[in-house]
This record gives C-alpha cells, structure tokens and sequence, in this order.
C-alpha cells in the first residue's frame, strides 16, 4: 500500500500544479512559503486529509507551518496515528 | 500610560519590515475630481502633475458625471446627509427601496438588499444563508473580500483551480453529502480581467443540484449587450442564485453595494447579514446620485459600447507594440512584466511621462506575475488612448522589452 507522503505528494501535485506549470515539488518543498499553495486554498489540502485518512484536524493544527511541505504534513498525520 | 515606546516599537519594526519588503502602500493625492484627467500628488507633498488615470474602476466613466453630481445634489437637499441609524431602526429611506428595485430589474434577480458596500455584502451574505451542514467551493482567485467572507461562514470550505471546470465538477461529486453547496465565483476577475464561464458553472450546478454565486463588481454596468453583468454576457441571467456587486465602480463610484438575487435569500440577508444590522447603509445623497447612473445606462449602452471600443483599441495598440498582455475581453488589462521591481520601475516611468498606472506583484498577484494593471473607461478620449500607448511603447523601449517573450523578460530581470 502506497504511504502517506506519497499520497500527500501525489494530491498536491494534481491539486495544485497548473497545467503546464513545471515546477517540481518534492518532499520538502516549501509549499506557502515557496507560492505553491495560499492560505485561501489551503483548505482543499485540509478537506483532502480530513476526507482521505477520516479524521478531524482542528483549526489550532492546520496551520500554514504544518502545511508547508509535504514532510511537514506527514509529521501532522502522524499525531492523528497516520503513517 | 496605555501606549507605552515598547509597543509603539513592535508597530514601528513591522512598518519597516513592509518598507523593507517593498510592499509599503503609499496613497497618491488627488486633487481633481475623478475622471480620465486627473490632477496628482505623488509623493504627498511634491509637485502636482497632470496625469491620465489608467488605473480607475470608474469603467464607465460615471464618478464626476454631470447629471450624476445633479442627482446627488438634490438627494442630498431632500433627504439629507445622513441617516443616523441602521437600516431596520429608523435608516430606511423611500429612495432605499427604490433603489434596491431599480437594482432588482437591472439584475434580472428576485430582490436586492444594500449594503455599505460589496464588501460588507461579500462579509456577511455567506454567514447569513449557510449553516455546517453546506459547503462553499470557491475559484482560487476570487476577491479578498468573499475569502474573508467565507472564513466568517461556519459552512466547509473548499476550492478549485482557477476557471477549471473539470476541477469544480471534481469538488462537487466530493461533497454531494452537503445539505447545500454553493459554487463562488468573480465575474470578472479583478487581476486577471477574464470573465467566468457561467454558462459552464450553471451548467454543473444544475447537474448536482448546487447554488451559483457571482461577484460581478468588474462587470456590473458594462459586461454583456446591455451591461448587466457576466451572467448576460453568458447568457444565464436569471440563473445566478447570489449576485453581488458594488456601487463603487462602474456605477457611479462612491460607495455602498448589494445582495441581489433569490427573494429567500435576500430576506435571510435581512433578519441576519451583520454588516446590515449593524451598521448604517448607503447615505442618501449615494443613492440618489446611483438611481441616476441607472437612469443613464438603461436609456442607452453608449457608454458600454464606448467602453468596448477603447477596449479593443487599448488591447490591439499594446499587443502590437510588443508588450505582453493578459488574453480576454474586458476593460481590465494586465501588462505582463513577471519582475516586481521592474513594474515598479516603469509605473515610475509612465507616471513621469503623464501617464498614472500601478505596478502590482506578490502578494496581490502570484509571485513571477507581477504586472501593470491598466483599467479602461469611457471617459478616456482616443487621444488619451495614444499618448497612453506611446508611454507604455516608451517605457517598453527604455527597459528593452518590446517583442520579447516571457522567457526573455525574466531572463533579464528575473522573477
């Protein structure tokens, strides 16, 4: 079964790469800081994972830092038990 | 003391950081009234400068109109200056309600409700209508003031690629377990100027039974044969559930904007909006002087259709000239210079050389797109129109620009 940093990987490559945007993103690409994902459509990665691993994240955790790489969010699965 | 130096200090160093970052806002002073000609202060304090404004939402050229400032004029005499209240106490005029019908037919909607402005409409219509059971699923480019809107809504949020429809369509298979979803869209884009594909978005709400909203402040008044907004242009006028639009822009310009759409709706908005409830609504001589914008632009579209010809002008002119422009239709027209500092650079060189237009780059617009944005309208005469083309020509050639690709611009001056 595939792990959750590629699955996360995967999603942020298809949700957020325009078509013919070739700019790579690998684990730890920074994701906000680096102009990839803004604040606003940061929430479709939260309904993302939320919908993908049935869990809740409170607002107090998704935060702009722990969604800023794919690393970062891997590390915030890991305290909902998500490997 | 409540203001102590170590707290002025924190303030003091996070003005700095945004000096430092170069993305200080400065106003520019006017001293005209607005209108194609302007009379300017930039920096405030230095010499004054005759310029032609580029970069005004004034798409029709109404702000200083003649029969406008007249309206406003005897509003203000007959229903005064102020209202003293909030709309449901006692801040309710006749001429309230007059406008809020005359919006109503304009529209082609149920109903209108005003609001300070499209702002406070943006702010509060989302929280008044949509509880967490519903879903909002917005474009990723819409207005600051619907994003902020949105994360005052208890509803889920989401969203889609920009204008990407195979995207949207996506979302809403996702979230067919929602009691209500509701699609969110500009019109027209306010950075981008290209339009929605409304026919589209109604298309796939009426495929999985979701509700459309559109902020069409770019648009009311000139988009679409008779200038009532994108939803003409694409031909759904009364399919649209929520419209919000501004009266600080093509209609007139002052100040104060509205809910316009299902009479449900509409009414939700006026038991619990909270920038309704709480706070005064557009003052008496703005209405006034609106109710004569819409006057003049249900007689005839002259000004639409003025606005549409400078348009094609301003975009084939800078096209030719080899600069590089955002594809579309409206009045709203990027000049594409992908480098920050260089839009900086020749805002400063256009504005030396008479012409006033604003260089924007992250984080109004993604980072590697920064740009001019230049605004037409139709109180821009053709000879505004060419000395404006021959500054951007000028100004092209003065950072060797001209005929050069993307690749090329920012190989010179970088992202």
């Amino acid at each position: 079964m595939e792990n959750a940093k590629d699955i996360v990987l995967d999603y942020v490559k298809q949700e957020y790469l325009e078509d013919g945007d070739d700019r790579e993103i690998k684990y730890d690409t920074a994701l906000i800081t680096g102009g990839f994902v803004d604040s606003f459509s940061m929430v479709s990665l939260k309904v993302f994972l939320e919908t993908k691993y049935n869990i809740s994240i409170p607002d107090d955790k998704a935060t702009p830092e722990a969604f800023d790489s794919v690393n970062n969010i891997v590390e915030l699965l890991k305290g909902f038990g998500v490997n | 003391m409540s203001y102590p130096q170590d707290i002025r200090n924190i303030y003091g160093s996070q003005l700095d950081e945004l000096r430092k970052q170069g993305i200080f806002k400065e106003e520019r002073a006017i001293f005209s009234q607005q209108n194609a000609d302007i009379k300017v202060e930039f920096p405030i304090g230095s010499q004054q400068k005759e310029e032609i404004n580029m970069c005004a939402n004034n798409y029709l050229g109404l702000s200083s109109h003649p029969e406008v400032i007249k309206a406003a004029h005897a509003g203000l005499d007959s229903r005064g200056y102020g209202m003293s209240s909030v709309r449901f106490i006692c801040g309710t005029q006749d001429i309230h309600k007059t406008l809020e019908h005359r919006l109503t037919e304009f529209l082609g909607t149920e109903d209108t409700i005003l609001f300070p402005s499209c702002m406070d409409a943006n702010a509060g219509v989302f929280e008044a209508v949509l509880t967490d059971q519903d879903v909002m699923i917005a474009d990723r480019l819409v207005h600051a003031s619907i994003v902020d809107g949105m994360r005052l809504c208890k509803a889920h949020q989401d969203t889609y690629k920009h204008s990407d429809m195979a995207h949207l369509e996506d979302k809403l298979k996702l979230h067919q377990d929602k009691r209500v979803r509701l699609i969110i869209t500009d019109g027209s884009f306010s950075m981008d100027g290209d339009l929605a594909k409304l026919d589209k978005i109604v298309e796939l709400a009426e495929k999985y039974n979701s509700m459309v909203f559109v902020d069409d402040s770019h648009a009311s008044g000139f988009i679409g044969k008779t200038g009532r907004g994108t939803h003409e242009h694409c031909g759904v006028v009364g399919k649209i559930d929520i419209i919000t639009t501004t009266l600080g822009k093509a209609l007139g310009g002052a100040s104060g904007g509205c809910v316009s759409g299902r009479k449900e709706i509409v009414e939700m908005c006026r038991q619990k909006a909270r920038p309704y409830l709480f706070s005064n609504t557009v003052a008496p001589v703005v209405v006034s002087g609106a109710l004569a914008v819409l006057d003049i632009i249900s007689k005839t579209t002259e000004r639409r259709d003025k606005l549409e010809r400078n348009t094609t002008f301003w975009r084939k002119g800078l096209t030719e000239a080899g600069l590089i422009i955002k594809e579309g239709e409206t009045p709203i027209v990027p000049v594409m210079l992908f480098n920050a500092k260089l839009s900086q650079d020749f805002a400063k060189t256009l504005y030396d050389d008479g012409i006033y237009a604003v260089g924007f780059f992250f984080p109004v617009v993604p980072k590697g797109q920064a740009r001019i944005r230049t605004q037409l309208s139709a109180a821009h005469e053709m000879h505004h129109l060419e000395k404006a083309l021959a500054a951007f020509t000028n100004a092209g050639k003065k950072f060797g620009i001209l005929g050069k690709t993307k690749q090329e611009i920012i190989d010179m001056y970088g992202m």
